[in-house]
């Protein structure tokens, strides 16, 4: 690991970027003060899941697509439900739209805790890893595990267990928490609450490199809410669509280095999804708690520069624990946990917002309720070309950064997307030559 | 003790925590799973005085070695634990509790020394025996009157 080469001609090669999900490797070839290459290269062996589910009953597809990830799982759960139940023409419970919600608000809780204490904190505190910033930062570190700990706790109260929940089907839930069940997580998330708040103004003593790119943002909107599991898909280039439009609008495309697909926007390219596009797209959205504490910080939209996605979850788990919050005083069990859904054939498409940006699921029924298609577009494949080229931008005003910093900030700005490669196929192994 | 046994189920010789941790429940004994994502890892064995973690490990030595590490006395070998996928995985779960203060008293691995991983991939035949030799040691220590 690490830079080589004459002064016209260096090497930089990491053997495995540390502080992701999954492995990849990365390659930028540089010539002179000419970036003539950049690759994330994904050679992990494509895991079929589409090809799995042809055949199984819709009734399946939730505790298997649920498999694809160890850290997104409800995202692939609610992406299916509500696909399916599209297909089938099943209208839910409103108890039971909220009850989702809260799920996936345990879901953002402890995805975004993780990555930023854990995986991109140390990026900007000029440590190499959580144990070494636990040394010099530990009430730091402590409140991100608590933080994440109680996103999990509430992913288990809902799921049946932290990870690969098994409670969320088509119609609802297998079963339904009691009022008493929530209520007792209202102490915890109010700590979560505070803890975001102090998250965001911890964000706002960190150093971000001046990067600012010129995004298609892509997220959901709602008319009312903080997206996630419901609302258009739109983009600050005038895209508006439903979901069931995603594949008129956007492409999958293979390239030779990579075994995860990379989408990208029929007419205009690459674009960017997660954390910075949603606040983006939806920062009147965000509760009034966070939106003060973004402007308390220096925060305003529009913002462009990926090293702030930081900021960007941080405020989102200010929205998320606000929420969990709401949705526990509003709660009054369903009178079923899940309404029956008669198998039709039928297609269904849905997006939700899975922590690290959309994720689309399309499904075509038989009649007995057998799957004969599925599609899943995860959301690193989503911002796989746009990784590319933030390291294409990046890269050039680099050359004059030691070798070594070089290589720090092309790792960080792969961190910036805390791409989930496990996901998007799953090894990340980063190798900068210079020719 | 606690036993915990990590370990993905469907990548080859990871699975040998996960299938040292079956064996000890069909055993009769008490056994938890893992994924060995460090922060589930460490709330796991919150609250617990002794801990035995289960993993499949790449040292050098052959397929099917079975290594007992003391974790408390000394930091691991994290490359030796370097078999998770995961950004932060099981070494980072013991050197960050050990930086926190938050290791039980007694912290041990059984490491299984492994030589595939590839997805997909069944459990080589060295790894298969030395679960089932693992579990038997394991049993050894374990206090239960519901044995085999």
């Amino acid at each position: 690991m690490g830079p080589q080469g004459s002064r016209t001609t260096r090497t930089v090669k990491v053997d495995y970027l540390a502080r992701v999900e999954g492995e990849g490797a990365l390659l930028i070839k540089v010539r002179g003060d000419r970036v003539e290459d950049v690759k994330l290269k994904i050679f992990e062996p494509p895991r079929l899941f589409e090809a799995f589910l042809r055949g199984r009953h819709f009734t399946e597809a939730p505790d298997i697509t649920a498999r694809i990830c160890g850290i997104c799982p409800i995202a692939y759960q609610m992406s299916a439900v509500h696909a399916l139940e599209r297909a089938l023409g099943v209208a839910i419970d409103p108890q039971i739209r909220l009850l989702r919600r809260l799920f996936y608000c345990g879901e953002w809780i402890e995805s975004h805790a993780l990555h930023v204490f854990l995986l991109h904190a140390p990026d900007f505190l000029g440590y190499e890893d959580a144990i070494e910033m636990a040394r010099h930062h530990r009430p730091v570190v402590e409140m991100g595990l608590r933080l994440k700990k109680i996103g999990n706790h509430l992913v288990s109260v809902l799921g049946g267990r932290e990870i690969h929940p098994i409670s969320a089907c088509v119609g609802g839930f297998y079963r339904v928490p009691s009022a008493g069940e929530l209520k007792s997580l209202e102490e915890d998330l109010k700590w979560a609450l505070e803890a975001s708040l102090e998250t965001v103004r911890l964000s706002a003593r960190f150093e971000y490199p001046d990067f600012e790119q010129d995004y298609e943002f892509v997220a959901l909107r709602h008319p009312e809410e903080y997206p996630l599991n419901e609302g258009r898909l739109v983009s600050n280039r005038g895209l508006d669509i439903d979901a069931a439009e995603y594949e008129d609008q956007f492409v999958e495309q293979h390239v030779k280095h990579s075994n995860a697909l990379q989408s990208v926007l029929r007419k205009r390219g690459s674009y960017l999804v997660g954390p910075l596009a949603r606040v983006n797209l939806n920062f009147d959205r965000l509760p009034a708690s966070a939106r003060q504490a973004a402007a308390e910080c220096g925060f305003a939209v529009p913002c462009g520069n990926p090293f702030r996605s930081l900021q960007a979850r941080a405020l989102e788990l200010v929205f998320a624990c606000e929420e969990a919050l709401r949705i526990l005083a509003a709660y009054d069990p369903p009178p079923e946990p899940r309404l029956e859904a008669a198998p039709r054939a039928g297609r269904g498409c849905a997006i939700t917002e899975a922590p690290r940006g959309i994720l689309y699921h399309r499904y075509e029924l038989a009649e007995d309720g057998k799957i004969l298609a599925a599609r899943i577009v995860p959301p690193t494949s989503q911002n796989q070309r746009r990784m590319e080229e933030d390291l294409r931008a990046l890269a050039p005003r680099l050359l004059e950064e030691t070798p070594e910093r070089m290589t720090w900030l092309c790792e960080q700005a792969i961190r910036n997307y805390d791409p989930c490669i496990s996901c998007a196929t799953h090894f990340l192994k980063l190798r900068l030559e210079r020719a | 003790m606690l036993v915990i046994g990590c370990g993905h189920p469907d990548c080859g010789d990871d699975a040998a925590g996960l299938l040292a941790a079956r064996r000890l429940r069909e055993m009769g004994l008490e056994a938890a799973e893992a994924s060995g994502e460090a922060t589930s890892l460490m709330a796991g064995w919150e609250g617990h005085e002794d801990v035995l973690l289960v993993d499949a490990v790449l040292t050098g030595a052959p397929a099917g070695t079975i290594h007992l590490w003391d974790a408390r006395s000394a930091p691991l070998a994290r490359e030796a634990l370097r078999c998770s996928t995961h950004g932060l995985g099981v070494a980072e779960a013991i050197e960050l509790a050990r930086v926190l203060g938050r290791l039980p008293a007694r912290l041990r691995i059984c490491g299984i020394e492994g030589r595939r991983f590839g997805p997909g991939e069944a459990p080589s035949p060295e790894v298969l025996e030395a679960v089932e030799k693992a579990a038997r040691l394991i049993r050894e220590e374990m206090p239960c009157t519901n044995r085999e």
